[in-house]
Formats: structure tokens, sequence, C-alpha cells
């Protein structure tokens, strides 16, 4: 994205590395810059080094070298609580010593805000989440998804610029973790506040963010809209971790502008596009989507390479259909087919030829 | 269930009330559970419940007088001690059986003893009496009033004659009365002697002294619970074994170290002189005082606080602070706002726990108390092993007992019991 390089940065990380005993780096070289309004998620497996950055960011880790910027300052040597950063946290951590509407005033007591537009502040917040009727509770009396509601209320009510995150959906249950991700990015745009969220679950990652920062092994892989990191994955990592993916084994045969042709290790050949080869003779991990998938031939582009496969097994999910197919001496692949009328229900046994469309068939490291 | 009101009791399948039902259900496994626990009941209750019970009951027991002089405590109790004359020849006569008898069955020393408690003298008394009274006869040697009087003078003393008669009660009130410094007499419940009035100054030592060894620990252990309940499991084993160290080692031996540390030629008084800080012939006292009885307790007692605390803190996410900072809260005013509150359970368990071991401590205040740090406690062990008076030293522990159980429903009141957590 443009914006990414504009100077109205709001939070920079620069060259930021973190260890914890001198010996291995748990976040190495992290390089990322974010506008103002922004909703930014980090999203990686445990370990992988987001948690750390987050936590880096609120000020409760210090980073081992680089800087960290807030608005153009370094604040790197601001203790947390004065950043004037709002954060969700993963089990909520609503005082239970203190009842909602004290929860809620307690950022703005220590703030010395007077009573009166204390009050005024945390039932505003409280309406702003729904849970006006609840002040007078305490936490243990709340349903999880109330208490996460509470706890978003508590980090924005002394409205800060910048709120972090840290997988605060992960105690819901699906049907209303879907609801609260729905919630917290219809408040976060409304109210234009910059958000960094932590999760290692792709679904909330992709439906809620405008960029996603793909962590793994200490490093951002992949930064980019979720459409993007969706279909464009720049390596085997992103496109094994977001989403559903193929992946068979080769070496290019024909590298042509953004044409490439590879020869599995079965000796069939297919087209790709080239993300992550640069010469012929270099292993690589082909990447397909199941749902790009073809077997009816008339959409396949004329002398495209195609491959026999072999059903395997045909599961009926409802809104689709989920095959499973013997490709090149792989067991797993997978093929999804929307339930339309006129789609061809696979039977096991079956042989037929499968295709794709060389866009949609991505040469990545192996 | 809102139907039951209207159609009264919810009935079972068979139309017997479900209540009753489930009962029915549910004894065949109370009755298990029961007789599972019965052997550890029995014990409980032949080993501790009963010898409790009896031991309370001997402060206010006085069946002694009755049972040794059993006729004259009848016959005494219509004597009118005002007229200001002795008892008739009829109540040394009864004396006389009731003597020749006891003396007989050696139950006389006995009786000397209980009544020596409220008169001092009588014991002698009864016991050279004795010696003679053994070889009269109830009916050759009437009458007897002028032969008492010939045997000892203290027969002819109108006060000897009072006290039988004030002490000849089943049941007496005596020894709650000396516990509190006062002490029975024919004219009603009086003050003792000033010079013997030291039991209420002793409980309210103990108390006051149970008070600031609480306080000690609570202000040592906390932060030692702290660090404890936020090391990494490594470190916080190590220092927890520091921790429970003590209880491994004998009481008596600590206590005898802090004999070496704490006297005259110890260490620390030793420390100190060859710093400079203090001179050879101005040592300190901190020994057989109440500051001695204070710092070795507060010693013996830390980890009695310091557990409770631990295992409450263990429970206080970490991420609480780091909420309280994230809303822009001082290390100080998060920690004050939201750590302490959420740690007071502990601290109520640990100082509930400290301030009734304190209470009843008996070893460490005898060997570093001297006279001035000691507790009720040393003197209930002394009623109970030199001066033989258990009488009062039941109705002193059953004070104790009182004391203890008022505080902690004082507590109870105050702070709520339910806030009280050992873990």
């Amino acid at each position: 994205m443009a914006e990414s390089q504009n100077n109205d940065a709001f939070v920079e990380f620069e060259r930021v590395q973190k260890s914890y005993d001198g010996e291995t780096l748990v976040v190495k070289d992290l390089n990322l810059t974010m506008p103002k309004g922004e909703f930014l998620t980090m999203l990686g497996p445990s370990g992988s080094g987001k948690t750390t950055c987050l936590m880096m960011l609120a000020g409760f880790e210090t980073a081992t070298h680089g800087a960290i910027k807030l608005d153009g300052v370094s604040i790197n040597n601001i203790p947390p609580h004065k950043r004037g950063i709002g954060m969700v946290f993963q089990n909520y951590a609503l005082f239970p010593h203190m009842t909602i509407a004290e929860n809620l005033s307690f950022p703005l007591e220590v703030r010395k805000i007077g009573k009166s537009e204390r009050e005024e502040k945390v039932k505003r917040a409280l309406d702003m989440v729904e849970m006006g009727a609840f002040g007078g509770r305490r936490p243990a009396q709340l349903s999880g998804g109330q208490q996460q509601r509470i706890a978003l209320a508590r980090a924005l009510v002394f409205e800060p610029e910048l709120v972090l995150m840290d997988e605060p959906l992960g105690a819901l249950d699906k049907q209303l973790r879907e609801k609260m991700q729905f919630e917290i990015t219809h408040l976060a745009h409304n109210l234009g506040i910059t958000t960094v969220y932590v999760t290692h679950d792709q679904t909330e990652a992709l439906t809620m963010s405008d960029r996603v920062a793909v962590f793994d092994d200490g490093r951002i892989q992949q930064l980019d809209p979720p459409d993007t990191l969706y279909e464009e994955p720049k390596n085997s990592f992103v496109a094994q971790f977001i989403g559903e993916n193929n992946t068979l084994l080769g070496t290019v045969k024909e590298l042509k502008g953004d044409q490439a042709v590879v020869q599995l290790d079965d000796g069939e050949l297919i087209d790709c596009k080239p993300v992550n080869v640069s010469a012929v003779g270099d292993r690589t991990r082909v990447s397909i989507r199941p749902e790009r998938v073809e077997f009816n031939k008339d959409r396949l582009q004329a002398g495209a390479h195609t491959l026999k496969a072999e059903v395997l097994e045909f599961i009926y999910m409802g809104d689709i259909f989920r095959t499973r197919l013997r490709v090149a001496g792989n067991d797993e692949f997978i093929v999804k087919t929307r339930n339309a009328p006129d789609q061809v229900r696979l039977q096991p046994g079956e042989q037929i030829e499968i295709g794709w469309l060389p866009q949609d068939c991505r040469a990545l490291d192996a | 269930m809102s139907d039951t009101a209207e159609n009264g009791p919810v009935l079972a399948a068979d139309g017997t009330p479900l209540k009753r039902s489930l009962n029915r259900a549910l004894r065949v496994q109370k009755t298990r559970a029961m007789l599972l626990i019965a052997p550890l009941l029995l014990f409980v209750l032949v080993s501790f419940i009963i010898p409790i019970l009896s031991m309370l009951f001997r402060s206010v027991e006085n069946d002694i007088v009755v049972n040794t002089l059993p006729e004259t405590v009848p016959i005494l109790a219509q004597w009118d001690s005002s007229t200001g004359e002795l008892p008739s020849e009829e109540v040394y006569a009864a004396m006389a059986r009731d003597m020749i008898k006891a003396v007989e069955a050696k139950k006389h020393t006995k009786l000397a003893t209980r009544l020596n408690y409220e008169k001092t003298g009588i014991a002698s008394m009864f016991r050279k009496s004795g010696r003679t009274i053994k070889k009269w006869d109830p009916e050759a040697d009437a009458p007897f009033k002028e032969k008492f009087l010939d045997l000892h003078k203290g027969w002819g003393d109108m006060d000897v004659w009072k006290t039988i008669q004030t002490h000849s009660g089943l049941y007496t009130n005596g020894y709650f009365l000396n516990a509190i410094d006062m002490q029975k007499t024919p004219e009603g419940a009086q003050a003792q002697p000033e010079n013997k009035q030291i039991l209420v100054k002793l409980f309210i030592r103990t108390l006051i002294m149970s008070l600031v060894i609480m306080g000690a620990c609570i202000l040592l252990g906390y932060p030692i619970a702290w660090i404890l309940a936020n090391l990494p499991a490594r470190q916080s084993n190590m220092l927890m074994i520091l921790v429970l160290l003590p209880f491994w080692t004998s009481l008596l031996v600590r206590t005898s170290a802090w004999k070496v540390m704490l006297q005259q030629q110890g260490v620390i008084n030793e420390v100190l002189v060859w710093l400079g800080l203090v001179a050879d012939e101005s040592r300190l006292v901190i020994i057989n005082n109440q500051f001695g009885t204070i710092v070795a307790m507060t010693h013996i007692l830390l980890p009695f606080m310091i557990l409770p605390m631990y295992s409450v803190m263990q429970t206080i996410q970490p991420t609480y602070l780091r909420a309280a900072k994230s809303m822009g809260a001082t290390n100080w005013t998060a920690f004050w706002r939201v750590y302490f509150p959420q740690s007071i359970p502990g601290i109520g368990a640990g100082s509930i726990l400290v301030f009734i071991l304190a209470i009843g401590y008996y070893i460490t205040p005898e060997i570093v108390g001297g006279t001035k740090g000691v507790f009720i406690s040393n003197r209930i062990a002394y009623h109970i092993s030199s001066s033989l008076n258990w009488g009062l030293a039941a109705a002193l522990g059953t004070i104790l007992l009182v004391v203890v159980l008022i505080l902690y429903w004082a507590y109870d009141k105050i702070v709520g019991i339910d806030n009280v957590k050992l873990g």
C-alpha cells in the first residue's frame, strides 16, 4: 500500500529486535509503519513474536534493539502509564473487586478527571457497548461476552488514539465471537481509532482488518490487505497459514516473465505463476487454493496443462462440496465447489482431469 | 417451580412428595459417608472434645467441699456470721464426724489445698489437726467445740468458718473472679489486693503483644509473599524452602537460637559493641523482656503469615497490574488500587492464623520473655503444673477461648469471613 510509505505514520517499528535470554531473538528485525485510523492485525502461530511486539508497543517489554515511535516520537523510554494506549487483554483483566462503573471510572480517576465528567464519560462508554444497565454489577456476575464488551469500553473510555487488543475474543464461543468481530471493527472505524489486534485465528484476521501482518519465526512474512494476503501469498508459509491450500512439490522447467512450467516429482508438467522462484532448476512448492481447481475443461485456457486425479472422498457440507483427490501422489488434495443446482457430485473412485488458471497456481519457495 | 406455590409440594412419579423421595435416595449415600468418617469422629470426640469440655467444666466445679464435708455444709449454711459469734457445737460436731471420715480416706489434704487458694494457712491447719482428729471417736469424745479450739487457734477464727461457708457450693464463680483479679468473699465479689492484681494486666499485655506480632508479620511477610508469587517457579520454589525451613527445625532450637542472638553477651550486642555503635557498659537489653518475645515470636510465626498470603497472591494475575498501568496508573496506584485490595483475603487469613497462635503461645515467651514478656498462657501453665490450681487455670483458658471467639466474630462482622482465603 502506498500510504504505508507516507510521512504521517502514526505507529512505527524501526529495526526492532527482542531477546529474552540473550541467546535467541524472539523478534528479528521488525519494520512496520501504520497510518492513523488503521486496523492492523498481527497474525501468527504461538511463539511467532506477535504478542511480544504488542507488549513492546504497550511498554510492558523493552526492545533489545531498535526504536518504536508513536506519532513521530520514540517511546522506548516512556513507561506504560504515560503512553496513553488503551489495551484489551485476553482474559479481559476486569478488576474483580470493583463494580463495572468503577472499572470504567478507574482510568479517568488516575487522570484526575472531575467526578461529574467522569460519570458522564462512563455512561457514554457503557451505552456505546450497549451495557448501560450493568454499571452496578461486578465482573463475576457478567457472561464472557458481556465482560468482553466492558473490557472494550474500559480501553476506550479515556479516548486513546491507539488501542491494542491481545486475542480479546479467544475465550468466546464461535457465534459470539463472530458477532463481536463486527462490533469491534465498527466501533474502531466509527471512532477513528488506530487499532493493533493480535490473534492466531486467521478468519478473525481476514474479516476484521485493513491490513494483516503475518508473523512467523520473529519476522513479518507478509504485510498486506486480507484479499491480497489470501490470493497472492508471497511464500509458502503464508500460503499454508492463511486459508486452506493444496501444495505440490516440483522443479522449475521453464521460466518466462510471469509464466512458468513446473515438473512435478512424478514427472507431470503444470502451468504456474512464478512468485518465489528465480531460476530454472529451482525446487519449488506449488500452491493452489481448493476453490480455484477446475475439473470442467470448458473453463480452462486452451493448451493448459492438466493433471489426472482420482476421487477418494466426497463430503457434503451444505453450502459447499469438499472432494478429496489423489493428485500426483498427494492424497490430501482438496477441491471445494459451490453447491449450485448444476454442480457435479463426484463419486469416489472416479478418474477425472483437473486444471487451473496459471495465475491461481503460485510457485513458491520449497 | 412456579406451580409449586399454587399446587402444594412437588410430587415424585409415585405420588410421594419429591422432598421425601429425594431424602430417601440420599440416605444411603449419607450413611455410607458417615460410616467412613466415624472412626475419626470418635477419635476426635474421645481425645479432644471430651477432655476440653471437662477442663472447661473445672473452671466452675466446686464439689470437693460438699463431698468431703457432707454433714457440716448444710448445718454451717444456717450460721449467720454477722452476729460475730462462732458456729455452734452442732457445727463442730458435724465437722468432727466429717473430718474423721475424711482423714481416714486421706481426703482432707485435698480439701485443705482447695480452701488454701481462698485463705492461706488453712492447709497447714487441716494437716496438723488431721493427725489428732484421726484418734477421736465421734460418740465418746463429744463435745467437740473446745477440743477443736484447743487443737488449733484457726478453728476459732471467724474468717476460716466464713471461708468454708462461702465456698461450700457445688458450683462456684470464684475461679472466674480470680481470673479477672477479683475474689469471692463472704461479702460478695471484691477486687483483689493491689499487689495480687496481675491477670487482667497479663491478658491485656497478651492481646497487645499478639497484635504487635501480627502487625510485624504482615509488614515482613507481605513483600516476601509478593516476591514468592511473582518469581519464576524455580526461584520461588527455592525461596519457599527457605521460608519453610523453620518448620523443619525444632521450636525449642529456634527459640534458644534467639537467646544466643539477643542476650547481652550475644551476637547482636557483640557486633554492635565491636562496631562501636554501643558502649560496652551500656549493652542493649533485648531479651527477657517484651522486645525479645516479639522478635522471636514474629520470626517463628512468619511462615503462617506468608503461606496464606502467597497462595492468594498466586491467584492474582499479573495482567491486572498491566491493565491498570495501560490505563494510566502509576506503579503505586496500580498496586494500591488494584493489587492490594485483591490480596486482602490473604492478609486476613494470615492475620487470624498468627493472632490466634500468638495469643496462646507458651514456649517462646517462657524462654525469651523473662518476667515482663510472658503471656497469659505461661500463667495457665504455672497453675496447671506448679500451683496445681486447675480451676483457675481452666477459668483463664475459658476466658482466652471466649476472647478469641469474640474477636473472630468481630472480624466476621467487619471484614467478613468469606474474605478469608487459605488458598
